[in-house]
């Protein structure tokens, strides 16, 4: 264990625990642009420059390891002032319009330069043009809001591993791209969104959520995704009484399946919940058609005509398939109906196929 | 899973993937076992026809033909006591029966092996090496191990590997089945089948029928039924009268959609509860809107036994209701009331009557779902399965021994045709093909074909091919692609329009089980 002083408060932390983590531990609230607990590190915004007495310079603390007796500043005018011109910086080339950005109001450069007032940039140059139209119905990619943190190639990589994604070219004219600039249906990508789930700004967008609510409008229930038996946890936004979104959750206690991490399927998949074919009245057959009828008259006829079929042919003439998309107290119901009801062992579902 | 998903992602050394093309069809621990081998360096085995995503990071790849499953793991045991890589201690202490299956492996050589799976012979000593060495290996399948005529021999023999190793019962270890739906677990679980009740308790055993009776309140039926594959079956016989289906839809799911049409035709009365109008629920009687999973509470169980929240997020559709209140509405018309006020009401119902539950609430799952068994509300849960010893006692070696697939290649019908999902849709596509995005991405179904293969019938990649076997025939477009046993091809049964179960074979089911033999039928294809 080591023993180091930030903002005039002494923590004692685990040998190998990095500066960042240490300070985070002291209670401070350092911002951070291209560092995720998951995922390699790169050091490269820095947003995360602290200020430790006898340095020269001041220091990354995402890839510092934290010291012995470090005395640090994490908000020092210092590194207030080194902060103020990075985030002028990266608004140099990030395209303004918060006003129809899907990420307004859940973007870290937004809150960043909200908390420390930078309205403007004073190196305004050449417009960025990375605009990419890829014509791909899931992700949607403005490299003219992209701030080169590279949190969406690490996580392409290190948590898919799909490698769809690197940077190409370099300084002002660096941009993430494909293998050979094509688009997203043409590299590796799996659509999985984890990029996405990893961008700070409004760069990587869902175009299956776009414009149908932003996120602090939006009330969010954790839930488990529907599809395959991996039990992935995510989070339906919801906003009006529909599902409008979905998120991860990275916490591993919440999300112990995935850690956040979804597939095409959860992350893009949800809005058959609202699509126009869902039934919404009981259907009974009359001469020949399947015709809407009340719930009263569905649920009678029902039970009549099971009633019939068990007179007359005894219970084991029904059988009853039970459901694997159902939830545990739904098949638990449907085989005590079966069983204890009907009077049947005729149950099973579709565990087979 | 007889360990976690977490195993796959932090502890196997070694993971042997048979019959699953985890990328696709559980993406996300597709990316787990990637980032071990890419972070960790674990060595992977796959086996499979396809060439799946994960061969390409494997230490062997086994491209065997379809059905050739107990001759592969056979000879995989064979050079293990061969080369006395077995695991001598776990096999005294823990196991039986080990000396018939010694007896009966003896012959599967790797040479027969190579002969009869279309393998090189020392690519399955590798694989045998690989698998034997390593401190903790891990197997993982799908149903491209069960659905055959012999899948519960298949398991029986993947268990035999795994105990001739010992490799179970430990972290990073264990026999893997990764389940396709996502609460297949707990509808099993639940007794969602014809021979148990909640829990796996028989009910051929007078013990567990009375323990039901006494808690239900009723007289109960002491044989077991018919399990989903008989029961249609048994309508086309005219044996069952009437059917009532929740959110299944086997006019798809099915093998030999022909015959599950003739079988739900023959029915005096049907009745689907769905979300939409399946082809399954077109030919009811009547219909019953229940809800998705964003409109209700409850839990599902994961494939490695996670007993997990699932939260209300939306109010029903229109005049939908959720499923468990329609099933109370309809016992109680049959004169059996039922008025659970809530799904957490029914959960304690569950959990008194099933003892692998019965230390599980809503309230302890609130954040982190737990693993069954969980015999009382002060146990952790079950991260890893037969830990001590197997619930039997001693875990049973079954020798088993190989045999053809039902339907073998023949003139008439040369190609082998073996059925599956793609990653962007989910079973029979009732939610995935209503979902705007992805119905644009994947809108049709394809069939993938090896080049020679193709060459052969004058086949071009994007062609127009009618796919037929003795059930029938379906017309969809070619995918020409390495990454197929030549000889062999594959389509996916999500599309109504070229329903892979059109062609699949009904009558061939594994003797156990019941499951069809999805994964080989004699095929044939042409250009139109």
């Amino acid at each position: 264990m080591i023993t180091l002083t930030i903002d005039g408060k002494r923590v004692t932390v685990p040998k190998g625990t990095s500066l960042l983590d240490a300070c985070r531990i002291a209670g401070a609230d350092i911002p951070t642009l291209c560092h995720d607990p998951e995922l390699s590190l790169a050091g490269s915004c820095r947003m995360c420059v602290v200020e430790v007495a006898g340095r020269r310079n001041l220091i990354a603390s995402c890839v510092t390891p934290a010291e012995e007796g470090m005395q640090v500043e994490t908000e020092s005018e210092a590194v207030i002032e080194a902060r103020r011109i990075i985030l002028e910086l990266l608004l140099a080339r990030h395209k303004l319009e918060c006003h129809v950005c899907e990420r307004d109001g859940d973007c870290k450069l937004q809150d960043y330069c909200y908390r420390y007032g930078v309205k403007d940039s004073r190196f305004k140059g050449e417009e960025p043009h990375f605009y990419k139209e890829d014509p791909n119905p899931f992700i949607e990619r403005d490299y003219d809001k992209c701030i080169m943190c590279t949190k969406c190639i690490r996580a392409c990589a290190e948590i898919t591993g799909a490698f769809a994604i690197n940077l190409k070219n370099r300084g002002h004219n660096a941009v993430i791209s494909t293998a050979f600039d094509l688009g997203l249906k043409d590299s590796t990508c799996v659509f999985c969104g984890q990029c996405i789930m990893v961008c700070p700004v409004g760069s990587l967008v869902s175009k299956v959520e776009k414009g149908r609510g932003r996120t602090y409008q939006t009330e969010k229930v954790r839930t488990v995704c529907t599809y395959c038996g991996t039990g992935c946890t995510l989070e339906l936004k919801v906003l009006n009484d529909r599902v409008v979104g979905v998120n991860s959750i990275r916490d591993e206690k919440l999300s112990p399946a995935n850690r956040g991490a979804l597939c095409v399927k959860g992350r893009f998949g949800w809005d058959f919940i609202d699509s126009p074919e869902r039934l919404k009245e009981p259907l009974v057959r009359k001469n020949g058609e399947l015709m809407p009828v009340s719930w009263e008259e569905a649920l009678d006829y029902t039970a009549k005509r099971l009633k019939e079929v068990k007179e007359k042919w005894g219970s084991d003439s029904i059988a009853v398939f039970t459901s694997a998309r159902t939830t545990n107290e739904e098949n638990y119901l449907l085989q005590k109906l079966a069983r204890a009801v009907i009077g049947t062992n005729n149950i099973d579902h579709c565990a087979r196929l | 899973m007889t360990n976690s998903i977490k195993d796959l992602e932090e502890e196997a050394e070694v993971i042997f993937l048979i019959g699953t093309n985890t990328t696709e069809n559980h993406p996300v621990i597709g990316y787990k076992i990637r980032q071990n081998v890419l972070k960790r360096g674990a060595k992977l085995i796959v086996a499979d026809p396809r060439r799946i995503e994960l061969a390409d990071l494997a230490e062997v790849y086994l491209p065997f033909k379809p059905g050739t499953d107990i001759m592969l793991i056979n000879a995989m045991m064979h050079v293990i006591i061969k080369e006395n890589l077995l695991d001598k201690e776990f096999i005294e202490k823990r196991t039986e029966g080990f000396e018939e299956v010694k007896e009966i492996v003896e012959k599967y050589t790797p040479e027969l092996a190579a002969r009869i799976c279309g393998v090189p012979a020392e690519d399955i000593v590798k694989a045998a090496r690989i698998y034997a060495e390593a401190d903790k290996a891990a197997i993982c399948y799908a149903m491209g191990v069960t659905q055959h005529s012999k899948g519960t021999d298949n398991v029986k023999a993947i268990c035999n590997l795994a105990m001739l190793t010992g490799n179970i019962g430990k972290p990073g270890s264990g026999v893997n089945p990764l389940r396709g739906q996502n609460n297949v677990q707990g509808a099993c679980d639940m007794g969602g089948l014809p021979d148990v009740y909640p829990g796996y308790q028989k009910v051929e055993i007078e013990e567990n029928r009375s323990k039901f009776e006494k808690a239900w309140g009723v007289k109960l039926p002491d044989r077991k039924g018919l399990t989903l594959t008989e029961a249609i079956n048994a309508a086309l016989e005219g044996k069952i009268k009437a059917l009532y289906i929740m959110g299944e839809n086997p006019m798809l799911s099915d093998p030999d959609s022909h015959h599950v049409e003739e079988a739900l035709d023959n029915l005096e009365f049907l009745v689907v509860q769905d979300i939409f109008l399946t082809e399954t629920a077109a030919k009811a009687d009547v219909v019953l809107p229940g809800v998705s999973f964003a409109e209700k509470d409850g839990t599902f169980t994961n494939t490695e036994r996670r007993v997990q929240r699932v939260r209300k997020a939306v109010n029903p559709r229109g005049n939908a209701k959720p499923d468990w209140q329609i099933l109370c509405e309809v016992a109680t018309r049959l004169g059996y009331p039922m008025s659970y006020q809530s799904p957490e009401e029914i959960f304690e119902e569950i959990r008194s009557l099933t003892p692998s539950y019965a230390g599980i609430t809503y309230k302890r799952i609130e954040e982190t779902g737990i693993q069954w068994p969980c015999p009382d509300t002060d146990h952790p849960g079950t991260p890893i399965l037969h830990k001590e010893k197997f619930v039997r006692g001693r875990g049973k070696f079954h020798p088993v021994e190989y045999r053809e697939a039902a339907e073998m290649p023949d003139d008439e019908y040369p190609l082998i045709l073996t059925t599956g999902r793609n990653l962007y849709h989910y079973h029979t596509g009732t939610m995935t093909r209503r979902v705007a995005a992805i119905d644009q991405h994947k809108p049709h179904n394809e069939v993938e074909i090896h080049p020679r293969t193709a060459q052969l019938y004058g086949i071009k990649d994007g062609d127009m091919v009618r796919l037929s076997t003795r059930r029938g025939s379906i017309k969809l477009k070619a995918r020409i692609t390495e990454n197929i046993k030549e000889g062999v091809v594959f389509t996916t049964f999500h599309f109504g329009e070229a329903a892979a179960n059109h062609l699949t074979n009904a009558s061939a089911l594994d003797p156990v089980a019941k499951i069809p033999e999805f994964k080989v039928a004699a095929a044939r294809i042409e250009k139109i």
